[in-house]
């Protein structure tokens, strides 16, 4: 069971988070701002001259630093090297013709003899193939290790040596029950790079629907097949396994992850187009829907807005240039593209935030958040006051916010909101204690004033004398309440 | 620095071996093709490599320059290319790209591939479809530990979460099996190995496979290292989602720590350019205040500037000679101390106004009532409108996998809205994401059955909305026991605090999380090794005493609903050698596996190697979400999508600037702040 509400009110003012708060206001900011000043100060003693302490730890790149010569590469060398990589190559081209083998085969290969059959060249040829080993032999090699190269490994043999990158033929194993005792050691074996050397053997020798029908009763391999599909983008196998094994989800997604590799907008437009048809759950084909009507209408927006700017003729445009575009934005940015540079169209046009909100079912609060953040960040306070007054069946105006009014005021003052239309809405925060927080930090002393009035608070509204303007007309204002005799004062 | 004050514990071994010998097999490799030769380096090599060998050692090995692999390639008259990269198969085309533009126009040059820190059998396929196999060498650089700190070593694998956790691929098990050998080879023999978790068994296994056949060696050695402890993320993804108050955390949450330096931009260092600083125990300044809880940061770093000051002003009445003195010893050290104060100085305020920004209380607030399991629809509706808002996509993604782990999965209302909101926020193709983090059972729905009673459904007819929440949650908390809060219970991980929870001289390894969590890592280290006095809490009884080798219990996802962890994990008999914990198969946070021994710094009472109260999360939680939950846009482990966390990451429309590098990437688009 929950907590009782009693108990959590208690809990939070319980003492035990509160030894530290975040807000800026605080002392130990100041602290810190004090500790920087001192630290700063000293500066022109330290920052004479010699840097010859600074070593890894210290230059932003160290110099001598392997990522810094990477970027000095980099930077220098690219352009001069054209020219003489160009004649370079020219010179070169003579010794082109060399067998590249002479160079860098070792005699141990030409020992093994190779198969000569071209058709060979496989990947068990390579897993088989000790020459790759032998001209970079490792520290550790015991010579003895290549003498027993042949070819009848037990299955466990044969897995224990791959995991040991040794060289192991698997062109023996060609029965399918061999293979498959095969595939379950390596699983058995637990290392990866195994189980899929193996998969990618028996992909090659064994048709794609026994392969695939054995895998079906074999997870952990199977998990490796599609992985090494995804890797290696064998798009149309993957599909086909995801298929075979029924999981049609994960052949919408993979298909619809394609999009993402479609820089094109018109042609991600008409991709998109045909995901609405795979079979994703009802709920995800909506989302589809959506991804696909957005892109849409951003597709038009950009067209317009483009040409509205390069014409000139806008005001708003001229005044703020848009700095990137709209396309393949996400729906709430696109929202907030449209209150800032479409707020008074009609509803009928595309790029309306009312047509918006109505096309995507945009919730209430999501849609206010997004309108206030782009009419504060234009300082149209009157739209933000449009946006919270609702009138009664009287005809009374009343304010009203599908969130908090802490946050609308948290948003208007990181906009730089004047005093005036910030107090407006910090008077409208319900509780008391935030609204007071609130009107303090943000100096709306009317707000303050009444609030402490009004909880005939006569010694926090004393205190407060300190904080506004002398021969202000708050201070007369505070003068005036604490001179009135109607009002019993607590305290 | 760190170990000072720990008089119980033992010193750290050492662990620069690790360096030397990565380096030495390196500079043999690089041996290998004699004469002059152009070096391309894969991208997240660079910064291990950077900690192990300079530019001037690979030149007095023939390293003529130095490229990154990216996808142009780069002009060269060099007739020798060295690749020093990991085994991908992207990387394997670009290599097989170079060598066949190079056969195109007759260019004849030689070409070796190191891998690091193994070879993949898939890659060779690569080269030998691309018809380049046999004009390329391979080799293997088996560079499987990088000591980050005295107390850390990282296998710096970046793609091993979102292989394993998401793909099921165990390509790297044998990796990790192989760096416990060589751990146990240099450092061992172990003393037991204990683990939690499907991967860490098999690694286990793998790894004493391995060491059949190697045995001998370590034998008549005084080990270095005690116990092995091998832990699965997937057994404790909270640990990962939780916000970090100390202040290297705080560090990490904010700039990121990759590969134990940290980027300082320029609103930290006061000038236009970044720093890249090593966080470690070296730097003096940020040794003292790493494991510290943010708040007495600030004291700690007023009370150092002002010493500082102090030493600096007594060169005022010095006469020459003394002054002599003072440049030539003091001053050194005391610019190093000024930079270094003055950097963690900058990184604070920077951290400061981020958090401000993002309503950083009001987000613990949310976090703690999740672990504490009461207020939910509250802090359902805040995670709404901090998606609503688009403050942060990962910081949204994380409280959203907290919400779900603690609960047991999102009742499917609740999912759905979120979701949409989320995409209509974010972008629409984190649809990806959301199915991604399903499969991984971070983000999952609860099943309709699980929640919705006969009564239930009848009474949200009857009434609003927002009282059919409250009344839901009722109902879900007597309906089910979600599986954390039953391991948590369990195991104490959520401490009772009865007055006020004193962050500054904390009683448990909560602090961290300011008093709401203890990672479960820890409290499983400790109930193995209970400090000295302290009866072991939960410890079963039919646990034998004189238990030998491994015990393995299972991951909480593949187990049965109440954690049976403790019972599992045996007291081992006497004290023993210090503790030293590996996660080795657990993909720590997603980044790497950290080997670390969990620091402790309190003098007083002696503890055996406990991590008494110095935890270190395994790295940093939101980079769980980043590498592997919302890489998803885009295919494998390619796109790196780098989620806008940071607030001055966020661009409004018409601001635009999101065109830095390449473009508009999925998962980065801009956002509109409200600011």
């Amino acid at each position: 069971m929950s907590r009782a509400r009693g108990d959590e009110e208690e809990y939070w003012h319980s003492s035990k988070f509160r030894a530290f708060t975040f807000d800026d206001e605080d002392d130990e900011l100041s602290q810190l701002k004090e500790s920087k000043r001192a630290v700063n100060s000293l500066r022109d003693i330290v920052d004479d001259d010699d840097d010859d302490l600074e070593r890894v730890s210290w230059s932003g790149e160290p110099v001598g630093s392997i990522s810094w010569s990477i970027k000095e590469t980099s930077s220098s060398s690219t352009s001069s090297l054209e020219g003489r990589d160009s004649s370079l190559q020219k010179g070169s081209s003579s010794y082109a013709a060399f067998p590249k083998q002479v160079s860098s085969y070792s005699l141990s290969s030409l020992f093994k003899g190779r198969n000569k059959l071209p058709s060979f060249q496989s990947l068990s040829d390579a897993l088989s193939d000790t020459g790759v080993k032998n001209y970079a032999p490792e520290l550790r090699r015991p010579k003895a290790e290549y003498k027993d190269y042949s070819s009848d490994w037990s299955p466990k043999d044969t897995v224990r040596r791959m995991q040991r990158g040794k060289i192991c033929s698997l062109e023996r194993f060609r029965s399918l029950q061999d293979k498959l005792v095969l595939l379950d050691e390596a699983v058995a074996g637990h290392d990866g790079n195994v189980i899929t050397a193996v998969l990618i053997f028996l992909k090659r020798t064994l048709r794609r629907e026994i392969l695939f029908r054995e895998l079906e009763v074999r997870q952990v391999a199977l998990c490796h097949l599609i992985h090494f599909l995804k890797e290696t983008g064998e798009q149309k196998l993957l599909l086909d396994l995801l298929r075979f094994l029924d999981r049609t989800e994960e052949v919408a997604l993979s298909q619809y992850r394609e999009h993402l590799n479609i820089q094109d907008v018109e042609k991600r437009r008409e991709f998109l187009k045909g995901c609405i048809g795979l079979p994703f759950s009802a709920e995800d084909t909506s989302h589809i829907q959506d991804h696909y009507t957005l892109l849409e209408r951003q597709i038009i927006i950009e067209a317009n807005d483009r040409h509205l700017e390069s014409a000139g003729q806008s005001e708003i445009f001229r005044k703020y240039p848009r700095k990137a575009s709209i396309l393949n934005m996400p729906l709430v940015t696109t929202l907030f593209y449209s209150c800032f540079y479409h707020y008074t169209e009609a509803e009928g046009t595309f790029s309306s935030p009312t047509n918006l909100k109505k096309t995507f079912k945009i919730p209430d609060k999501q849609y206010v958040l997004t309108a206030l953040a782009a009419r504060a960040k234009l300082r149209a306070w009157d739209d933000v006051d449009a946006l919270f007054t609702t009138k009664n069946w009287l005809g009374y105006t009343k304010k009203k916010a599908p969130i908090g009014f802490h946050r609308v005021v948290e948003i208007l003052q990181r906009n730089n909101a004047p005093v005036q239309v910030l107090q407006e809405y910090v008077r409208l925060v319900e509780d008391v204690e935030t609204r007071l927080n609130l009107a303090t930090k943000y100096k709306c002393h009317d707000v303050v004033i009444e609030t402490y009035r009004d909880l005939k608070d006569r010694i926090q509204l004393t205190a407060y004398k300190c904080k506004v303007e002398r021969g202000s007309a708050d201070e007369e204002k505070i003068n005036s309440i604490l001179n009135n005799m109607q009002i019993r004062w607590k305290n | 620095m760190a170990f000072a004050g720990r008089r119980d514990a033992p010193e750290a071994p050492d662990f620069g071996i690790l360096k030397r010998l990565a380096r030495d097999q390196l500079i043999y490799l690089l041996e290998q093709l004699p004469g002059k030769k152009d070096l391309f380096i894969e991208a997240d090599l660079m910064s291990p490599l950077d900690r192990i060998a300079n530019v001037s050692i690979l030149k007095q090995h023939e390293v003529d320059k130095l490229y990154k692999v990216e996808s142009r390639p780069a002009p060269s008259s060099s007739d020798q290319f060295c690749f020093l990269v990991r085994p991908r198969i992207r990387t394997m085309r670009y290599i097989a790209d170079i060598v066949n533009a190079d056969k195109m126009s007759g260019r004849s040059r030689k070409y070796k591939i190191i891998f690091s820190p193994q070879k993949f059998y898939a890659c060779e396929m690569v080269l030998e479809e691309e018809g380049v196999f046999g004009d390329v060498t391979c080799d293997e650089w088996s560079f499987y530990l990088l000591p980050l700190d005295e107390d850390i070593i990282s296998m710096e694998l970046p793609e091993f979460f979102r292989d394993y956790f998401l793909e099921g691929d165990h390509r790297w098990i044998n990796s990790i099996a192989r760096a416990l050998q060589l751990l146990n080879s240099l450092y061992g023999p172990f003393g037991k190995v204990y683990g939690i978790g499907r991967c860490a068994k098999m690694s286990y296994e793998l790894w004493r496979d391995l060491e059949e056949e190697s045995e001998g060696d370590s034998q008549g050695r005084k080990p270095e290292i005690g116990n092995i402890f091998l832990m699965d993320r997937d057994t404790d993804y909270v640990t990962a989602l939780c916000s970090q108050v100390v202040y290297e955390g705080l560090v990490d949450d904010t700039f990121r720590i990759k590969c134990g330096s940290v980027d300082f931009g320029p609103d930290v260092t006061s000038s236009d350019k970044s720093i890249k600083v090593l966080l470690n125990a070296q730097d003096k300044v940020f040794s003292q205040i790493r494991n510290e809880h943010f708040s007495s940061v600030f004291g700690f770093l007023s009370q150092k500037s002002r010493n500082l000051q102090a030493q600096y002003d007594r060169r005022r009445g010095m006469d020459i000679k003394q002054m002599k003195n003072f440049v030539s010893q003091e001053l050194k050290g005391l610019k190093q101390e000024h930079r270094l104060l003055s950097l963690h100085i900058g990184a604070c305020e920077s951290i400061m106004k981020k958090k401000t920004k993002q309503d950083f209380q009001e987000m613990i607030k949310a976090e703690h009532s999740l672990l504490e399991g009461f207020d939910i629809r509250e802090s359902t509706s805040f995670i709404e409108e901090h998606i609503d808002r688009q403050v942060s996509p990962t910081e949204s993604l994380r409280l959203m996998c907290l919400l779900s782990l603690t609960e047991n999965g999102l009742v499917p209302k609740d999912y759905r809205s979120l979701k949409t909101q989320y995409l209509q926020s974010y972008g629409p193709e984190h649809l990806l994401t959301f199915h991604n983090l399903k499969r991984m059972g971070l983000l999952t729905e609860q099943s309709a059955g699980e929640t919705l009673t006969a009564v239930e459904s009848k009474v949200s007819k009857l009434v609003t909305d927002r009282a059919a929440g409250k009344i839901t949650d009722a109902f879900n908390s007597l309906a089910r026991k979600s599986n954390f809060r039953a391991i948590s219970k369990k195991l104490g991980l959520i401490p009772r605090v009865d007055g006020e929870y004193d962050l500054k001289m904390p009683r448990d390894m909560a602090y961290v999380f300011s008093g709401a969590y203890v990672p479960l890592s820890c409290k499983i280290i400790e109930q193995v090794r209970p400090p000295i006095g302290v009866p072991p809490p939960c410890v079963s009884p039919c646990a034998p005493a004189s238990f030998q080798g491994v015990r393995w219990g299972p991951s909480p996802r593949a187990g049965a609903p109440a954690g049976p962890e403790p019972e599992l994990l045996p007291r081992p008999p006497g004290a023993g050698a210090p503790g030293l914990a590996g996660p080795g198969g657990g993909g720590a946070a997603a980044q790497r596996q950290r080997v670390l021994s969990l620091r402790q710094r309190r003098g007083g009472q002696p503890r055996l190697g406990v991590p008494a109260r110095r935890p270190r999360r395994l790295p940093g939680g939101l980079h769980l979400l980043r590498d592997g939950g919302s890489a998803v846009p885009g295919e494998g482990a390619r796109v790196q999508v780098h989620l806008p966390d940071h607030g001055h990451h966020q661009q409004r429309p018409h601001d635009g600037g999101h065109h830095r590098g390449q473009g508009v990437r999925p998962g980065r688009g801009p956002q509109t702040p409200r600011q």
